[in-house]
């Protein structure tokens, strides 16, 4: 109950109008960057970093959620009528999506993810309400090694379990290691990574890396592509009413999506993409319109992951606020923010910033409810920010990449490195390296180092106190398994397939 | 499984594979020596500001072997991508637009920078209305400039247009105000 009351003095928070202006500014901007292909919630909400040195923390993060939430619902939009998925978690809405919407059923497509995203929004926003403070309970035994130990764990599972290989995972997490140590040393004094630069000594900031990699990276990509082909956007056909088999079908895809995203979000791995699939699998199993998955277009299929999407947003948001812990880029981004305003995420954030915490997630109730009524009723606004052309959009994105950067300091160098960071992102997508380790890597690696530092610092020296613990080598065999396990079993199972009979093809 | 039946089908050396991995070992290498160079005070002896530098070398060197040696083996590049021809032409129309705009930023101010570039990446991606261009670029550059400058209070380099901007914008707040 304790949280009801928490929950009711957020809601006197994030109802004053100030910040429902806020909420309704990120809510918009969130959508419009969701649609438009290029652009996403990480990129969005570094450009506006400066932000915090004018406004109230809470009318930040009010914005940042906002952003963050809008992201998810309008990349559904682009993945269903373009086929192109704005967000990586929205890859599996285009499946059956852009199938529904080439078969004139676009709007119940788009009905469905909306009303879905709404729902398991919803869910996920309760849930992290009520975990929350659970979390938060259990994290303050946590000491340094704990700390350091679950930081490890999180590399491991945001670089090498996810995405499709773990040396090119880690290589990008190095990357970040790499950037995050640039500058002073805050403990000693000493610089590190400069190369003898002045202008390294204040270290690289996440500006810059966030703006080089998604922006510049992207539009050297996209201009390396030109001639990979077109997607079409399908035009928008069908009523935006959903028949009552469409809500009889979407309903239990809807629960049981946020039921599996929310879960896996609030995991100290994060990722959408797992969930999504997961719900993607367990629809087309329970489905009883199976021939429409593939052909047609389920509306299962839609629903489920869109729902899986949007409740693991939520989901990522529970050890971001509690354990200071990010696991997507968005997330990283949003602690560096916080380090803008000297606030450390930490179970003591519930305590000493309690209106800033229970401001952000009731704003996040009302985001939801304005992005439903922006996704739906509005949705013609949103279609035609899809027939943009490419070659404005991107010139434009770059416009603002060179204020969001350059007027940071106003040193050329800052862009000297944006433009390297950029080359390094288009090699990185091209060769399917993925982008979002480089940016937790820099935010957590000198995080990581505070802890072990001061893990070390009161063990006086002995290495012990990392496996003596019981809960740290807990997360360090988890860690443990987590990089070795995948390859060990992939092991056995060609060994297994190189059994006598030679078995032929793949598996 | 299918990525080992490829690998056992076609062990060829994969050239871009190869550089990507040797280009991060000079990385490893380059972090090797910024590593190497950071003094160590003996006050520090517990854990000093080496630890963490000396993790971050040891892992580049090892993924960047594991990556060479996956570029021997046959590279990792889906079919999809390889078959997709890049357009340099186009990329490096977008790199030249970079370029003006770095070395422009100074000398001009934001906004006229922020046109060339514009304008200059429109045409890589084959835009052939430069005209149209400058305008939108101009447009969005204002907007760029005013949104970030006066409502979030960044500095950002002001040149001519900016300066001639500012000063007009400030008498109309001034004659507004009375």
């Amino acid at each position: 109950m304790e949280t009801l009351g928490h929950l009711a003095h957020g809601f006197s928070v994030a109802f004053t109008p100030v910040n429902l202006m806020w909420c309704l500014l990120g809510t918009t901007l969130g959508t419009a960057i969701g649609v438009l292909p290029g652009l996403g919630p990480a990129l969005t909400i570094a450009l506006l970093l400066p932000i915090t040195y004018q406004v109230a923390p809470e009318a930040s993060f009010i914005l940042f959620a906002g952003i963050y939430y809008g992201a998810m619902y309008g990349g559904s939009t682009t993945s269903i009528l373009l086929n192109t998925p704005g967000e990586s978690a929205t890859i599996v809405t285009a499946l059956e999506g852009n199938r529904m919407a080439r078969s004139g059923r676009g709007g119940a497509a788009l009905a469905t993810s909306a009303i879905g995203s709404f729902v398991a929004g919803t869910l996920g926003t309760l849930g992290v309400a009520f975990l929350a403070p659970v979390v938060v309970k259990f994290a303050l035994s946590f000491g340094p090694a704990e700390y350091f130990s679950l930081m490890v764990l999180a590399f491991i599972t945001v670089s090498a379990v996810l995405g499709s290989s773990s040396v090119r995972g880690l290589t990008s997490l190095f990357i970040g290691f790499v950037i995050g140590m640039i500058g002073v040393d805050l403990q000693t004094g000493q610089p590190r990574f400069t190369f003898g630069m002045s202008q390294l000594l204040d270290g690289v900031d996440v500006i810059v890396v966030a703006v080089g990699l998604f922006a510049v990276g992207e539009t050297f990509y996209m201009a390396s592509r030109r001639y990979a082909g077109k997607d079409e956007i399908v035009p928008l056909k069908g009523s935006l009413y959903m028949t009552a088999a469409e809500w009889a079908r979407s309903w239990k895809a809807w629960l049981r999506g946020a039921l599996l995203g929310f879960p896996i979000g609030a995991l100290p791995a994060g990722g959408a993409e797992i969930p999504t699939f997961l719900s993607y699998a367990i629809e087309k199993k329970l489905s009883k319109h199976k021939e429409e998955f593939g052909t047609v277009g389920a509306i299962e299929g839609v629903a489920g992951p869109e729902a899986a999407n949007n409740a693991s947003a939520a989901g990522v948001l529970v050890p971001m606020l509690t354990l200071g812990l990010p696991t997507s880029a968005t997330a990283a981004i949003m602690l560096s923010a916080f380090q803008s305003y000297g606030i450390n995420p930490g179970p003591m954030l519930f305590m000493t910033q309690a209106n800033l915490v229970w401001g952000l997630i009731a704003s996040l109730f009302i985001a939801n409810i304005i992005l439903v009524i922006l996704n739906l009723p509005l949705i013609g606004l949103w279609v035609r920010l899809l027939k943009i052309p490419a070659p404005q959009l991107y010139a434009g994105i770059l416009v603002f990449a060179t204020v969001g950067t350059y007027g940071i300091s106003q040193s050329p160098t800052d862009l000297v490195i944006l433009y390297l960071l950029g080359g390094a992102g288009f090699l990185m997508r091209r060769f399917d390296f993925p982008t979002a380790p480089v940016i937790i890597g820099m935010i957590l690696w000198p995080l990581a180092e505070t802890q072990f530092r001061r893990a070390m610092t009161i063990s006086n020296g002995d290495w012990s106190v990392f496996y003596k613990h019981p809960l740290s080598l807990t997360l360090l065999t988890l860690a443990f398994i987590g990089l070795i396990g995948p390859h060990v079993y992939a092991y056995i199972e060609r060994r297994r397939m190189r059994g006598p009979e030679h078995v032929p093809g793949d598996a | 499984m299918s990525t080992s039946d490829q690998q056992a089908a076609r062990p060829r050396l994969a050239v871009p594979e190869l550089l990507i991995g040797i280009g991060l070992l000079a990385c490893a290498g380059a972090v090797a020596w910024q590593t190497l160079s950071i003094p160590v005070s003996p006050l520090y002896s517990k854990v000093g500001p080496t630890v963490f530098p000396y993790i971050t070398m040891v892992g580049m060197t090892v993924l960047s072997l594991l990556l060479i040696v996956a570029a021997l083996r046959g590279g990792w590049q889906p079919e999809e991508e390889k078959e997709t021809p890049t357009d340099w032409k186009a990329m490096g129309i977008v790199a030249v637009g970079l370029v003006a705009n770095l070395v422009l930023i100074q000398p001009l101010g934001f906004t006229a920078a922020s046109v060339i570039m514009f304008v200059l990446i429109c045409h890589g991606f084959g835009s052939r209305h430069p005209l149209r261009d400058v305008l939108l670029g101009l447009i969005l550059a204002l907007a760029a400039y005013f949104g970030f400058a006066r409502a979030l209070g960044v500095n950002i380099g002001a040149g001519f247009i900016e300066n001639q901007l500012n000063t007009g914008l400030d008498s109309i707040i001034r004659m507004l105000r009375g």
